[in-house]
């Protein structure tokens, strides 16, 4: 205790030390002239008064020390000294100062920037309070290989009485909805939510309430909450907004609040995350199927908040007993072979979406290009030596410490590594905004992204960490002269400074494997994505646009002037035969949301159940595979260029009241019939609930036609069974209208509208783009990711060439009077110039050698990325490897013509 | 001329105590010459260690000090004792007569007095 009382008296005593020296000076002075004149009055010669007032009072200069340091702390003392030190030593060498300082910034600023982006999305998905109590829940039936097959109205009532959770909510994933009543029809994203929504989620409305938990309408409760957004955008921030009646696909709901501004759902896309508007309902009534067990609610969500304290281990277990418990009590809805079983997972990481993975690998790519940062300033550091070299002799030979100079020295690359960081934080701050339009709008929590005082903090963490880490060898290896020789300037390249050398070299071989990893990596990436671009997508994006529209689909079924196939089949045909007739158009087509290639998010599966498999039992509906099942018009096929195999298409024959037809792919002939003639066949697919409001039991469809497999689902995967439903036998209310031929995407827009609202002024039309666009948005994280890593590893190469370049000066340097001997008795210059090269040549082949082996283990470990190219991909090592040699001759070949042309006489001269 | 012993730190600042004590107010350089004559030049006082040890007098309590005129119309620092110094002096003085009485008595023994 006394000793920190010592501390904190000794910190202060910092503080007061100037004024107390000061002080002190005075009076020792007064005093000295005091007995200077005593004694002049005692009648000695002044300069002898002078030197008996000196002796009589001692060593003024020792006192006044020694009194000091009693009195201050010499950790901090020394350390700002070292502080001013460095920062003169900085700016003697402004050129080194620079360079190093660039270096770092380009380094710990790219290092920062891709931690925002995982700060954003990775470390804090959730902004709501306590977000590890916010698990999901997902049903899965491991037993038919299905996962996520939904939740029931039981189910969730059962969870809610469990005391699991303190509430569970069941939330749509963001569908689409009509508003109209203002100057356009808009569509708008909403989410269907039990009432306890918001209050699972912890956050409350800024303006009215939001639902209130204890409501129990069975079906929608007719309450709308906005989003800040919205409210703002199309109602101005109206404050009398509550109780406004809007009309959404043709019902009046009333708006009860207002969410905060920068208040976002939950969910992994940025779809699922701009929802607008919440509708409270109890799933149970109209238009919802009735509540039975066995009635499962697709494309619904749970999440939930377990009880305060609660692991999720252990609320895990209770669950898998309430799951066992329910089995038991209900063995005709949960058959035996299904294996229902109930997962929770952490909401965090169901957020997160896919992009975990790249951005992982982004994080990777630059902590490589920090790497190489580092060592390349540690490299300059070293090369100071040299050049100092008499300075540390002198300190070490006047009595200065081992630790002393390190810690000084540290002091110095600490400031350098300090000084980067901050640079590079500074530049990320400014330019934030232009670095921002970037990145690909399909990252989740793009908003989120913000340079904030966590991102600083690790900032200034990676600088001070990567400082001490680097600038510790050079400072210790500095320390380490061989004094005499040093002193008498024994030819350089002595064995005092074979330490110091052989670290550069090594420092310089790593820098050459991490960029040759970098440049692997980016290869691959760069192939993969070119090979996914070209590869053949299996129908034709050419001329193609696809406008959207969205029928209303209101609440009781009755009012919905398109509630059956065949009324909105007039629709459909009449939207067709306008959409022919402008201009430019040559074929038109429509189809829902799943049959725009590549440009859905979550494609809607239904079960499959066919009819009498070998065994002569017919599946279960709970216990069938689930396949994607697009609906389209007979017109669609030809117009995407997806040629027919086998049997017909649809035709304008295959109406409502007319047998059901479908048509699948090849993929799930093969999956689903193998061996057999899928022609003939009769399947069941569960229908889509809205707009039916009885469970009637669906009607058999046979299949007509088999069609080629195209890659409407993803690029990277050709053989993903679908299963095609006409247009007129089974409504949709999403309509995606395909326009074909020499088309203005700038005008096609606003015609089609015209046409479409010429038929019904209420519908919206939106979304108008190419399929060329779709198809680039669908790979533009990975186009992201790879331009990325591209940039990572030109600046990697660029600094090991740098880096590389130096040391090849250096050595030269070192060996100029070596040389110069060797000129003297007669080498040919062309000989001394092959003989840099050699060393140059030799750190690049280590560094080869060594990157190969570090580039073969990264690119295993990133193989999940890649497609199209094998990890041990030849010709990309080979073609990197290349490259890196050529690039390090480049940077040996300066300083190996300065080698050649050394003047013997000057250099042996040099003292 | 034979050796002046060294002072010892805590016994100065008593002298400074009881010089200030004795004579009022004194600037520096005075309570040096003081110390010198009061000791009777039997003592080689390092008069620059003076300084450090009345800076700590003072921040210490013992004794305060403000600027004045010396004789010779110099601008100078005169220090001079507060309670507390006085109190310190005190018992130091107390403390020291002690000493030297407990001292004094293991002096005069002698051998056939202690069985």
């Amino acid at each position: 205790m006394k000793s920190v009382k010592r501390f904190f008296v000794r910190l202060s005593k910092l503080a007061a030390g100037h004024h107390d020296d000061r002080r002190l000076r005075e009076e020792m002075a007064e005093h000295l002239a005091q007995q200077r004149s005593d004694n002049l009055r005692a009648g000695m010669s002044p300069g002898e008064a002078h030197r008996q007032a000196v002796l009589k009072f001692g060593a003024a200069e020792a006192i006044r020390e020694e009194y000091h340091s009693e009195q201050s702390l010499p950790l901090i003392e020394n350390l700002l000294f070292d502080l001013r030190y460095a920062v003169r030593m900085l700016l003697r060498s402004p050129g080194f100062s620079f360079i190093a300082i660039t270096t770092m910034a380009l380094g710990i600023g790219a290092t920062t920037a891709i931690y925002s982006v995982i700060d954003a999305t990775l470390l804090h998905p959730l902004p709501y309070p306590n977000p590890s109590e916010l698990v999901r829940v997902v049903d899965d039936l491991p037993g038919v290989g299905a996962q996520g097959v939904g939740i029931s109205v039981p189910e969730w009532r059962d969870l809610e009485s469990s005391g699991i959770f303190q509430s569970a909510a069941i939330t749509g994933t963001g569908a689409n909805v009509n508003l109209t009543g203002s100057a356009q029809p808009l569509r708008l994203s909403f989410k269907q939510v039990t009432p306890n929504y918001f209050s699972v989620l912890g956050v409350d409305a800024q303006l009215g309430r939001t639902f209130d938990p204890h409501d129990a309408t069975p079906g929608y409760n007719l309450e709308v909450v906005l989003s800040d957004g919205l409210w703002r955008r199309e109602f101005g921030a109206d404050p009398h907004i509550l109780g406004k009646a809007l009309r959404l696909d043709n019902d009046v709901y009333h708006v009860v609040g207002v969410m905060p501004r920068g208040f976002r759902d939950q969910g992994s896309t940025s779809e699922e995350q701009n929802v607008e508007l919440w509708l409270g309902a109890g799933f149970a009534g109209v238009p919802f199927p009735p509540p039975l067990r066995e009635s499962r609610l697709r494309s619904r969500a749970v999440i939930a908040r377990l009880k305060p304290g609660l692991s999720i281990e252990t609320a895990q277990r209770h669950l898998d007993v309430l799951v066992d418990s329910l089995k038991k009590q209900y063995p005709a809805e949960y058959p035996a072979q299904t294996a229902w079983t109930v997962r929770l997972i952490p909401l965090s990481e169901t957020v997160v979406g896919n992009v975990r993975q790249s951005l992982v690998m982004l994080f990777g790519a630059v902590g490589l290009v920090l790497l190489i940062s580092c060592v390349n300033v540690a490299n300059l550091l070293l090369a100071r030596t040299s050049v100092r070299s008499r300075e540390i002799a002198v300190r070490q030979a006047m009595g200065a410490q081992r630790t002393r100079l390190v810690r000084q020295l540290l002091t110095e690359s600490l400031l350098l590594f300090l000084l980067g960081g901050i640079a590079g934080f500074a530049t990320l701050f400014f330019t934030r905004k232009f670095l921002l339009r970037l990145i690909p709008e399909s990252l989740p929590h793009l908003n989120d992204i913000s340079i904030n005082w966590g991102v600083l903090g690790f900032a200034l963490v990676v600088s001070v960490a990567a400082g001490t880490v680097f600038g510790l060898a050079p400072a210790w290896l500095m320390s380490r002269l061989d004094l005499t020789g040093t002193l008498r300037q024994e030819g350089r390249g002595s064995s005092g400074s074979l330490g110091r050398s052989r670290a550069r070299q090594v420092l310089v071989v790593t820098e050459l494997a991490l960029s040759l990893v970098l440049m692997v990596a980016a290869g691959l990436l760069l192939r993969s994505f070119w090979d996914l671009f070209a590869v053949q997508p299996g129908f034709n994006p050419d001329r193609v646009m696809a406008i959207e529209t969205w029928l209303p689909g209101p609440n009781d079924p009755t009012t919905d002037p398109y509630q059956t196939a065949t009324q909105e089949a007039v629709l459909l045909r009449e939207v067709l035969r306008r959409s022919r007739t402008l201009s430019g158009v040559q074929e038109a087509a429509v189809g829902d949301e799943d049959a725009l290639p590549l440009g859905h998010s979550q494609p809607s599966r239904l079960p499959l159940v066919q009819e009498g498999d070998r065994e002569g039992i017919e599946t279960k509906e709970n216990q069938a595979p689930l396949i994607e099942s697009p609906i389209v018009s007979p017109e669609y096929f030809h117009l995407l260029g997806m040629p027919l195999e086998r049997g017909r298409l649809f035709t304008n024959q295959d109406l409502e009241d007319t047998p059901q037809v479908a048509v699948i792919n090849q993929a799930a002939a093969r999956t689903y019939w193998p061996n057999q003639d899928p022609i003939g066949k009769r399947v069941r697919l569960h229908l889509d609930t809205r707009g039916l409001s009885s469970s009637a039991e669906p009607a058999w469809t046979t299949i007509v036609g088999v069609i080629a497999d195209a890659r409407t689902e993803s690029l990277a995967d050709a053989g993903i069974p679908q299963i095609y439903r006409s247009m007129y036998q089974r409504a949709s209310k999403e309509v995606i209208i395909f326009l074909r031929g020499q088309l203005d995407p700038s005008a096609i827009s606003a015609q089609e509208r015209e046409q479409v609202q010429a038929v019904d002024a209420t519908l919206p039309v939106f979304h108008a783009e190419t399929l060329g666009e779709v198809l680039s948005t669908s790979l533009s994280v990975r186009r992201f990711s790879m331009e990325m890593v591209a940039l990572f590893a030109a600046t990697a190469l660029l600094l090991a060439g740098l880096g590389i370049y130096g040391t090849i000066s250096y050595v030269v340097n070192e060996q100029r009077r070596e040389i110069a001997v060797r000129l003297a008795l007669g080498a040919q210059r062309g000989n001394i110039l092959k003989m840099v090269l050699r060393r140059g040549l030799g750190l690049a082949a280590a560094g080869a050698g060594l990157g190969v082996a570090g580039a073969l283990i990264v690119s295993h470990l990133m193989a999940g990325l890649l497609y199209g190219v094998s990890p041990n991909d030849l010709p990309t090592f080979a073609s990197v490897t290349v490259v890196l040699a050529i690039v390090a001759l480049a940077a040996c070949y300066i300083p190996a013509r300065r080698a050649m042309r050394v003047d013997p006489i000057v250099a042996l001269h040099e003292a | 001329m034979p050796e002046k012993p060294d002072v010892l730190q805590g016994t100065l600042a008593l002298m400074v105590l009881k010089t200030l004590d004795l004579l009022g107010p004194l600037h520096g350089y005075g309570i040096a010459r003081r110390i010198e004559q009061i000791s009777g030049d039997l003592l080689a006082v390092n008069q620059g260690t003076l300084y450090p040890l009345l800076l700590k007098l003072e921040h210490e309590g013992a004794i305060a000090s403000e600027w004045g005129a010396s004789e010779n119309n110099r601008r100078a620092r005169f220090y001079r004792l507060t309670r507390a110094g006085h109190k310190q002096l005190q018992t130091e003085t107390r403390d020291w007569e002690q000493t030297a009485a407990i001292i004094a008595r293991f002096f005069a023994a002698k051998g056939e007095d202690l069985a």
